[in-house]
């Protein structure tokens, strides 16, 4: 059975273009807004969407995402109420969705539970940024039973054993964290992502996007050429942010999404 | 008895592991692999007694607290001195190792998380020792409520980093430490100070710490001519009492009591009693008992003693609770403060308000026993660090 990431990464290799996966936090600053901006983003372009469940002790996340977690949080979202708003979308948008997020949430919510629920929701695939690929059992023998693909991370530090480890285990595609660092903290250095990016190519077949610090489009252009994708997460969060409470936050939300889409399809141009 | 815990992977049982993000897993497998060849090297761990001896100052004593004992009229009680400690605490047992580790693994840059400030001062004197740069994560109230310790940290020479996110006490420091470490995982070690985090560190840290219920079994034997009956010891993550426990944890006639602070009460929700009022949940890299809500959102935990200050608890409690080797009970901020009075009246000794949650219950269980048991108590601390704090307390009530 082919998933839908699958198709989609098939779909854009076969016109030449490279993914665009934008991150937002569901329930930042309410469900209701972000449910609309998934709409909008589904409606510019966006490759795949990576929906954020916020967690009150995000180690792996910088400032903006912090604050936005609280935020969320703060306007009463959890991990079932955003399954359900995930769900008020099926059959109304058609971009794959990940569910990103940290593992105890969803295992308070109960692991086997969890997968069924996704599923059934439309949930495509699963990035759970502290569940490494030796503690991913647990919840991989339900996710895989349902057919949710398991996103896994790479990073500057991992070794060459390790990315022939994971990605041997890896479904849908598979993430390079472009900085050593949390997200949205630092700029990404384009010849270590392509050294990097050239060895992980040497050992994987899969679909690989890079994420963690693209800000804009330009940047994204630059890292394209290299990669299958790219990630904008902070970036996108912190336009939500600087844009809350303004009656054009789902235009302005939606033109810079479709600007770094437009960046992306420069790039296939290119000689 | 049984298999040597914790696993490969870093379970003991369904507790422990490595729930961390895989930029920190690398770091971790190299930290295990240096750690379980400095333990066969007999070059390191003559430097590591070498330096318990003559630079922290072990042995502590094993004292018999007479006039306590006389008062209570029940059982033996012993204080295991680790308040005599250089620094004023056991954590110093940790650090040594921990730096000595690091040394050898040619990291020159050392950072912690500190909630009553006895970890972070006790890593900045290593740091200071060893000539390491140093970086101390510590929340903003903690900062308030610790002060002396702060200044400590800072002749020292390490630079203290405040942390305002959450409720600005040690589980945000934890976080801001692990986002550091994320960023400098090439040229940083990170001092973890309690049996908590991902693995290897719940392993490590109750290794370096053991040497606490080593002696004990070595003195109370010479002093008794026979073991402990009870041993009690408080827990915030719970390095002092896994410390104290370990080495007697395969003696059946040995009882463990862990010591969790139930703040101003459990019913009321204003505690830090992770086992006895918790859940499994997965936090700070390993999984474990947390205060959670339903949602799996953590809770902030509270107590008058900032070092018990953590909503979770080192995994290997999780596990030592589960099998029932040890028993969990808790103690609330005011019999703690009770008997921190009572500890300085009777015997002379200003115990840390961590340590004096282990004193509290100690005090309500000696008189039911008889008069030939032994219970031992690690006196983890000294107190210099909460005499304010105490004091405007006292002053407060009056």
């Amino acid at each position: 059975m082919t998933g839908r990431i699958e198709k989609k990464f098939a779909e854009l290799k076969q016109k030449g273009e490279k993914a665009l996966v934008v991150y937002l936090t569901a329930g930042d600053p309410d469900l209701e807004t972000s449910r609309r901006l998934i709409l909008s983003l589904d409606e510019a372009g966006v490759d795949i969407l990576e929906i954020g469940v916020p967690f009150s002790d995000p180690t792996a996340d910088g400032p903006i995402i912090q604050a936005a977690s609280q935020r969320a949080l703060k306007s009463g979202v959890t991990l079932s109420s955003i399954l359900a708003m995930i769900g008020s979308l099926q059959n109304v948008i058609h971009t794959p969705i990940i569910l990103f997020g940290y593992y105890n949430p969803i295992y308070s919510y109960g692991n086997d539970k969890f997968a069924v629920t996704a599923k059934k929701v439309g949930i495509d695939g699963i990035l759970v940024v502290d569940l490494p690929l030796e503690e991913s059992h647990e919840l991989r023998r339900y996710t895989d039973r349902e057919g949710l693909d398991f996103i896994s991370l790479l990073a500057p530090t991992t070794t060459d054993s390790r990315i022939k480890k994971i990605s041997h285990n890896a479904t849908g595609f598979l993430y390079y964290i472009s900085i050593t660092g949390v997200t949205g903290t630092a700029k990404p250095v384009i010849a270590n992502i392509k050294e990097d990016v050239y060895r992980i190519r040497k050992i994987s077949a899969l679909p690989l996007v890079v994420g963690f610090g693209i800000t804009t489009p330009r940047q994204a252009a630059e890292i394209a050429p290299i990669a299958d994708g790219v990630v904008i997460g902070s970036a996108f969060v912190h336009l939500v942010e600087k844009n809350m409470g303004n009656e054009n936050l789902i235009r302005i939300a939606s033109s810079f999404a479709r600007d770094i889409k437009n960046a992306l399809r420069q790039v296939k141009r290119l000689p | 008895m049984q298999h040597l815990l914790p696993d490969k992977n870093g379970h003991f049982g369904i507790f422990g592991g490595r729930y961390v993000a895989e930029t920190l897993m690398p770091a971790l497998i190299e930290l295990e692999k240096a750690y379980k060849e400095s333990r066969k090297d007999s070059h390191f761990k003559k430097e590591y007694s070498y330096f318990l001896k003559n630079y922290a100052g072990r042995e502590t004593p094993l004292y018999l607290a007479q006039r306590l004992t006389e008062e209570l009229g029940g059982a033996r009680i012993y204080l295991k001195r680790e308040d005599l400690n250089h620094t004023g605490s056991h954590k110093i047992n940790n650090t040594l190792g921990q730096a000595l580790l690091a040394r050898r693994m040619g990291k020159k840059r050392v950072i912690a998380e500190t909630g009553a400030g006895q970890h972070g001062v006790a890593t900045a004197t290593v740091a200071a020792l060893f000539g390491m740069e140093c970086q101390i994560f510590m929340g903003e109230e903690d900062i308030r409520r610790q002060a002396p310790n702060v200044f400590r940290m800072k002749i020292l020479g390490a630079e203290v980093v405040p942390v305002t996110s959450g409720t600005a006490t040690l589980k945000d420091a934890m976080n801001e430490a692990m986002r550091h470490w994320v960023s400098r995982v090439r040229d940083t070690f990170y001092v973890i100070g309690t049996t908590a985090g991902p693995h290897p560190y719940p392993m490590m840290v109750r290794e370096f710490q053991s040497v606490i219920g080593q002696e004990t079994k070595k003195q109370i034997l010479k002093m008794e001519g026979k073991l402990p009956d009870i041993l009690i010891a408080c827990i915030g993550g719970g390095s002092n009492a896994m410390g104290l426990f370990y080495p007697f944890k395969d003696i059946p006639g040995v009882e463990m009591i862990g010591v969790e602070a139930a703040g101003k009460g459990i019913t009321t929700g204003h505690h830090a009693a992770s086992i006895s009022a918790g859940s499994v949940g997965i936090l700070h890299g390993n999984k474990t008992y947390l205060l959670q809500d339903g949602n799996g959102q953590i809770r902030d935990a509270y107590s008058i003693a900032a070092g018990l200050d953590y909503p979770g608890v080192g995994p290997e409690h999780g596990y030592f609770r589960d099998t029932g080797r040890a028993k969990y009970v808790s103690i609330e901020d005011e019999e703690a403060i009770q008997s921190f009075i009572l500890l300085s009246k009777y015997e002379g000794i200003i115990s840390a308000m961590e340590s004096a949650h282990a004193v509290a219950y100690a005090m309500k269980l000696a008189p039911t026993l008889n008069k030939n048991m032994i219970v031992v108590i690690n006196l983890s601390g000294r107190g210099d660090k909460d005499a304010e704090t105490i004091t405007q307390r006292l002053e407060s009530h009056q």
